[in-house]
């Protein structure tokens, strides 16, 4: 896989099938699917757990703005990852673009699917920081890999914008 | 957040009345001079300050958090890392300190960046 920035956009080519499975997995990842832990991590208590008249107030008035705001997000990242629809012969050497103006979109839907999959997975800080945990033996081996791999996707597009 | 229910929030509890005398100058170029008015000052004014607080996270990213910083508070890079290590070493940083109202908005779009951010008032 190779990644670089070509005028206004950037440009992930050389996907082997593998990797472009883990990016079209961003969307689902990203989901908390009624796992509460997720739920509650995506969408924090303001005064953790103070202040009870105003975190009421939040979850009514500022959690909804917050869901679409994580909703358009993952939209985004799905229209892009249409490029990469198609049987696995096809997906060989595919090439993914992003456009410049989706970036925060990407940024922000891959922070999501990480929190969520770290969430739901009960990883320890230990776990997160060790980068070179391998060979994937397990699901919980493939779920770490693919925080990690996300991770890495973010500090390119974050070094890019560093410019 | 709504303008109204920012308004809501930030103008609980009882309000500071003050009174006001004003002279006015009518048509026929008198003055004279009104009742006494009253004016209302939210407890917001005089409340005090609210503290933006991000307690550590192991799964952001440093260079990220740097960049939220940046964009949400408008912090030059060496600041904005700074309150980073902050997180990182000790666990919280303080990010911002002032009246509640503004402290909300950044809690607000530092959770749209999926940060652990929370409001504090100051002790």
């Amino acid at each position: 896989m190779e990644i670089c920035r070509h005028n206004d956009q950037i440009e992930i080519s050389e996907l082997d099938p593998f990797l472009a499975e883990l990016l079209r997995q961003i969307p689902a990842s990203a989901s908390p699917d009624g796992v509460s832990a997720a739920e509650e991590r995506l969408f924090s208590s303001p005064t953790n757990g103070k202040e009870p008249e105003l975190c009421a107030e939040w979850k009514q008035y500022v959690e909804p703005e917050l869901r679409r705001l994580f909703q358009s997000a993952t939209e985004t990242v799905t229209a892009d990852l249409e490029q990469l629809n198609g049987n696995e012969k096809s997906l060989v050497n595919r090439t993914l673009h992003i456009p410049a103006k989706h970036i925060d979109a990407w940024l922000n839907a891959l922070n999501q699917a990480r929190l969520v999959i770290a969430v739901k997975n009960n990883f320890t800080e230990l776990e997160l920081s060790d980068h070179f945990r391998s060979p994937i033996g397990s699901r919980r081996d493939l779920s770490l890999f693919q925080i990690n791999f996300y991770g890495f996707l973010q500090e390119f597009i974050l070094r890019e914008l560093d410019g | 957040m709504s303008r109204e229910r920012r308004r809501g929030v930030g103008c609980r509890a009882q309000d500071k009345d003050t009174e006001r005398t004003t002279h006015v100058l009518d048509e026929t170029g008198s003055v004279t001079t009104a009742e006494p008015t009253k004016e209302t000052r939210s407890e917001e004014d005089l409340d005090l300050p609210w503290q933006v607080v991000v307690h550590n996270d192991p799964v952001n990213l440093m260079s990220y958090v740097t960049m939220v910083f940046q964009r949400v508070f408008g912090y030059p890079r060496e600041k904005a890392e700074k309150h980073m290590l902050e997180v990182h070493q000790k666990g919280r940083s303080i990010l911002w300190a002032g009246m509640r109202e503004p402290a909300e908005l950044y809690v607000q779009q530092l959770h749209g960046y999926l940060l652990l951010a929370t409001l504090e008032k100051l002790s």
